[in-house]
Parts: C-alpha cells; structure tokens; sequence
C-alpha cells in the first residue's frame, strides 16, 4: 500500500557512542556547516575565504584599542557561565529556558549595589555584587520550580514568561526610580569601584568563568548532588524508589543554575557594560541552551562553544562585512545557517532512520 | 587581474565623486571657502537601526550622512557606519565605537541618546578623537558636543496642516516617551498650538509606546487612537507605523524624520524632517581643516536643519497659505512659539501659555522659555492636550 510506504521509515536513537567519537563528530559538523555557509555566501556572489577572513581578522586582531580578541572572550564569559547552567537543569530534565531573566535578575541585584553602595572598599563590594548577582538569579530560577513541585507546572512556559517579566523590569527601573536624570530613560555609568578589575586584557570575570567551570564539571560528575540530579533526569520514579527527595533536588538545583545565571549577569553588567540596560542578556539566554546542547551538557566543551558563537558575534559586528557589500542581516542567516547544520547533525548523530521492508513487520 | 579591476573601480567612483562636486561647485560657487579634501580623513557613524529601512530616523541620519559626504567631496570608503547598533547595549556601543577608532575615524557621530554615557567615556580615554552625540545633553570641554535642533518649529508648523485637516476634531499623538521627556513633551505642545492656532475645538489625544523605535508598538498605538475616533495622527517615534495605519482606515497623518508620503501616500499631510547634512556637514569639515570647536549645536529652521516635508496633495484647501504665515513668523524671530503670544486667525497675539490643568506657563506677552527649559524642562501639557 502507497500510504504505508512512508510509515516504514523510523527514526531510531543510535546507541550511546563515547569517548571522543562525538566531540570529533560535533566538530566535522562544524567544518560541514562552514562549507554550507560558504555556498550562500558564494551564491551573494562574495569569496567565502574573503568573507571568513574578515570574520577570524574581525574577532581576533590587533589595533589601536587593544587585542580583539579579548572583546571576544567579553562576549564568550557570559556565555559559558549560562550555559554551564543550563546544562545543570538540563540533566535533571528540567527545562529551565529562563536563563536570559535569572540574568538579568542577578544583573539587577548586582547594579543596585553598584548604583547606590559603591563607595564600600572595592573587594567587599565585588564579593557583595556577586553574593548579590547569585541570589538574585537563585531566586528567579526557584519560583518555578516551586510551582513545578507543588502543583506541577510546565517549567518551560514557566521559566521563559519570567524572562519578559524580568526585562520589563529593567525598563521600569530605567524609566523611573534608577534613572540617571528625570525624563531621559537610561541609568547612569557605575563608579569604577564597582567595575570589575581588568586582569590580562579582560575583566576578572574570566577567571570566575574557568573556576565555575571546574567546579560545575566536578559537581555534576563526581558528588551526591550531582548523582541525584542524573538520577532524577533519568527517572523520577527510580530516583523516589532510592529515597531521595526528589522536590528538594529539583529545589536545590534550580537555584544554583539560576544563581549561576545571575553571576553571568552580574559580571556582564560590572565587568563589560558598565551599567544596566534592557540588552543585559541580550539573548544570550537562549544561545546558553543552543551551546548546552551542543556540548552535550559538558561545561568544558561549553567553553569551546561559546567561543565559536562569540567569534561569529565579534567577526560579523565590524564594518568590514558592510564595506564588502554584504548586509548586517548577512551575518545574521549565516550564523543561523551554521547553527541549523550543526543542530541537524547532531540529530543524526543520535538517531538513525531506518526503513523496514514489508515482512520486517 | 582582480586588483587591478578593483583599483580601477576605486579611481572610477573616486572620478564620479569628483565629476559630481565639480558640478555642484559650478552651480553655487562659494569662492575662498574651498574644502581640502583629506583623502585619510576618516568619519565614523554609529545608527541604531539600519538606513535600509527607507524611512524615519535612522535614515534621515543617514541622508545626513551622505549629503555631508557629497558636499565635502569625501569617498564612500571615508565613511565608516556602524548599523543596527541598540542603543541598550553598552557592550555593543562601545565595541562600535572602537572599530570606528580602530578604522582610523577622526570624528564620530552617535546617533541615538543611549550612545551618550560611552561616548562620554570613550572621549575621555581618546582625547584625539572628536565624539559628537545627538539628542543628549552631556559634552565635555575638549572633544564631546552635543547636537541637536529645534524640531518643535517645523512641529508648530505641521499642527496647522492637522488642525485645518480634521473632521471629528480628535487629533491622535504616537508619543515614543511620556511627560517626564521634554524632547518628546515639548514637541506634543508645539503642534498641538500649531493646531490650536487654526483650531481651537480640536483636541489632542496622546498614547506613549516607551520605545523610540518599535513598529509594532507604534502600530498598537496608532490603533488604539484611530479606535478612539482620531481621524488624524502625529508622531513621535521612529516608524512610518501610525502613518500605515492611518492610511488604512482611511484617515490622515502627520509623519516625522522623513517624507513619510512615499509610505503612506493616500494618507500623509507633511512631516517635520530633519536635514542632518547641515550639521554633518559644518562638523565634519571643522574637523577636517582643524578648526572644530567642542561648542554644542543646537540648529533651527533658519539654518536649514530643519525643515517640512513637501505638503501632499492630502492636505486641506488654505494649508500652505496658513503654514506659509506662520513659518515667516518663525523665520524672522517674531513668533519663538513657547513664549506669551499665540497665532490667531492669522495674527499674532498676546496670550497666557497654558497648560491643561489651567496652570499659566508663561504669561500673556511673556518672554520665550530658556533652551535649557526647551530641551530638559517641559514636563506639561499643552491645554489642549489629553493624555
């Protein structure tokens, strides 16, 4: 029968490959996207090594204010930190896609301190904004997975209509009570002694960003908390059966990737803005998940990530593109071309799509 | 072989560039006042949306722009413009405007308000550099102006075209800022006395978006005036969205930053624009021959700064005659429209300024408001004004 004849076509999940297999595959997927990416831009009639050219010179070269390539990692710290925390809910299976207003949270919570407490000495204040920056990110991640555990809300509706919230937020307290002069919406630059210190090139957050790392990839690996938490993402059942508490892990873990944001939110408005504005995330939120995923929930390939999205974000922002005749907007479908290649691998990296023939059935 | 294609393409437009300005020069010769071209001058230029869009803000920036570039016989390659640049993002804005540094500018311009607390910092660490910010209030002593004008004129002027045009006596006003912004405030006021002067039963009524550029709130915005009965809508935001709205529910409009009757046609009375070229190109050639000063520049109809749009055909019989009147006025100093006089039927008069809750702002034949009230410190309504 004609109609059967797509109905034998199933997507089967491969078994779980290890070792390097994926990480070199995650990276042939890479290559694959920029020979894609390099036909459409062949197709604007532009040359691709041209056009990459600029892209890598874009993100990485030397000039009269500084090395590029440390206003590329400036975009990859955030990244990582948010990543990193999603990845953690991740693992629980707990799909927290409210990176974006937990940083913004911890963004606001930090500026408070910055606006209005600056003049304490400058490593009590640094330690208080980042105190600051967690809880408030800690918090804004807690509230859904209170409703989650209580009366089992949908997390993802959940945590992403908490984004919007939160960013209204900022434009309120920029219109009005944070204003930096009545009438103008716009909050004023921070005190230097509420920026963080600059060490090699780039703010401290950096270093925060590699001990984050290690300590989340230690956490998820090697503790109880972190066992609990695959636990719970394989099987609530299994995890209720072994005797834990299943809604005081969910509690528990939702407030570190929510922290976590907030620090990444905290270190973007002290360390590179300087100030609170409504583009503190900036969708860096969202592109924390796309990375996670791609990582496979691995905070050190998390890094290596967040640098290819940082350089493509950097490269693609100087004027050498516009001056090669190719649009702003360019830069944009070719970053999302490279991600659809990437994602698209990936799912057939982790799936294969059999076809069974009539007796198979 | 390709180099050699693309030298000769550079020498062709460098060769177009030239063939141009020589033809201007021929038309309006200006004789001892000739710019030198400096082939390295570089000028760098932050938008924060895309001039591609075709209309509003950003664009008028950008026709600005290229009529400074044409007027001073630069190369395109001078120009170094930074696009889609939000204004919310300090990461963004100042990473801008280091590439512009980085690229060899001399002098940038920012175009929007938020650029104002980098730039102020930047022009602290790159003294060389001349930073000049539009529509905000900060400089400095050596290397940061601002620049701005006085738009409110060209708004009084457009009023008139919205108050002789007017059926249901219901005026709509897509604010983008509330009263606490006087650019925004203050430009409500002066066309709602443009329309009181040939209309004193219409009435104004104003929704704020809180967004300088949003086509979607603007659209919101504009829908829910037209709902309201409002048979013509002004603007104060980025868009032609409340234009294309007016235009389809068969209803009229008054643009701004751009003739906004190329996008809605049936619809759009006049607009008061902005010709950015005047400023771009004082400033750029100041910079240019080294003789720019950090004095702040705020133009007016006088200067060619700003000005109206063509009126359309849209318009109600008398418009030009009324608009005509009242802008020699304005040309010649008589009327400064926020002072103690008011245009009625035609004649200037001695009147109180008040706002809409009766209080007397200036009194009858009292002298015209500072600029610093002008641009920080109107924060009422015009009486006839509901908001």
């Amino acid at each position: 029968m004609q109609s059967n004849f797509l109905s034998r076509f199933h997507i089967v999940k491969k078994a779980e490959s290890t070792g390097w297999k994926p990480l070199f595959l995650s990276f042939l997927s890479l290559v694959v996207a920029l020979i894609i990416g390099g036909l459409f831009i062949l197709c604007l009639g532009k040359n691709p090594i041209t056009v990459y050219g600029v892209i890598i010179d874009g993100a990485f070269k030397v000039a009269r204010t500084g090395a590029y390539v440390f206003k590329t990692i400036g975009y990859a710290i955030p990244l990582v930190i948010t990543s990193i925390a999603v990845s953690i809910a991740f693992k629980m299976k707990f799909w927290n896609i409210g990176a974006e207003g937990q940083m913004i949270a911890g963004a606001i919570f930090a500026s408070y301190f910055a606006l209005f407490q600056s003049q304490l000495p400058h490593w009590l204040l640094l330690i208080i904004m980042l105190i600051a920056g967690a809880v408030g990110g800690g918090l804004l991640g807690t509230i859904p997975a209170f409703f989650k555990c209580k009366f089992d809300t949908n997390e993802t509706l959940f945590t992403l209509m908490l984004n919007y919230i939160a960013l209204s937020f900022i434009t309120y307290l920029k219109d009005g009570p944070w204003s930096e002069t009545p009438g103008f919406p716009g909050i004023a630059k921070f005190a230097a002694n509420a920026r963080l210190d600059i060490v090699g090139g780039v703010h401290i957050g950096w270093i925060f960003t590699v001990v984050l790392v290690v300590l989340a990839f230690v956490y998820m690996r090697y503790t109880k908390h972190g066992y609990e938490i695959s636990v719970i993402g394989d099987s609530v059942n299994t995890a209720r059966y072994a005797g834990m508490n299943v809604n005081r892990v969910i509690l528990r873990t939702m407030f570190i990737s929510g922290a976590l944001c907030g620090i990444a939110g905290m270190i973007q408005v002290t360390g590179i803005e300087h100030t609170l504005g409504e583009s503190v995330a900036g969708g860096r939120g969202f592109t924390a998940i796309i990375i996670a995923w791609l990582s496979r929930l691995n905070p050190f390939v998390c890094i290596l990530f967040s640098m290819l999205f940082a350089t493509l974000t950097q490269g693609c922002s100087g004027s050498a593109l516009l001056k090669l005749g190719l649009s702003p907007a360019v830069a944009d479908i070719l970053q999302g071309m490279i991600l659809f290649v990437i994602l698209a691998f990936d799912f057939f990296m982790q799936y294969k799509i059999v076809y069974r023939r009539r007796n198979d059935a | 072989m390709k180099k050699h294609l693309k030298l000769l393409a550079v020498l062709l437009a460098l060769a177009l560039v030239f063939a141009f300005t020589a033809c201007n020069k021929t038309e309006t010769p200006a004789p001892g006042n000739e710019t030198v071209v400096d082939p390295d001058f570089k000028v760098g230029v932050i938008h924060i949306s895309d001039p591609a869009e075709g209309a509003g803000y950003t664009y008028a920036h950008e026709q600005g722009i290229i009529a400074m570039r044409d007027n001073l016989g630069l190369a395109d390659e001078q120009i170094i413009r930074k696009i889609n640049i939000d204004d919310s993002d300090a990461q963004a804005t100042k990473i801008a405007i280091e590439e512009c540094i980085d690229e060899g500018c001399s002098i940038i311009f920012g175009t929007s308000f938020n650029y104002m607390n980098t730039m102020e910092e930047m022009a602290a660490e790159y003294p060389d550099i001349i930073f000049s910010h539009g529509t905000g209030y900060k400089s400095n002593d050596t290397n940061m102006n601002n620049y701005f004008g006085r738009i409110y004129q060209a708004r009084y002027l457009t009023g008139i075209a919205a108050g002789l045009k007017t059926q249901s006596n219901k005026i709509g006003y897509v604010a983008a800022m509330g009263i606490d912004n006087a650019e925004v405030t203050g430009g409500i006021n002066a066309f709602a006395m443009g329309v009181a002067s040939v209309n004193p039963d219409a009435k104004i009524y104003v929704q704020v978006t809180n967004s300088w550029f949003s086509p979607d709130l603007e659209k919101k915005a504009a829908e829910a005036l037209l709902d309201m009965g409002c048979d013509v809508l002004g603007q104060h935001c980025d868009t032609t969205a409340p234009q294309v709205a007016a235009e389809e529910r068969g209803v009229w409009g008054v643009g701004y930053n751009s003739d906004m009757t190329k996008d809605a046609p049936a619809a759009h009375l006049v607009a008061p624009v902005w010709n950015w070229g005047v400023y771009y190109t004082m400033a750029t050639k100041a910079a240019m021959e080294g003789n720019w000063t950090n004095e702040n520049y705020f133009g007016d109809m006088n200067d060619g700064l700003i000005a109206l749009s063509p009126l359309s055909e849209n318009c109600a019989e008398g418009t030009a005659d009324a608009i005509e009147a009242a802008k020699a006025m304005i040309l010649s100093g008589e009327y400064k429209v926020f002072e103690g006089k008011a245009i009625v039927n035609g004649e200037l008069v001695d009147q109180d300024l008040k706002d809409n809750k009766g209080n007397v702002i200036v009194s009858a034949g009292g002298a015209v408001l500072d600029d610093a009230t002008i641009t920080g410190g109107i924060n009422w309504y015009f009486e006839n004004v509901e908001a």
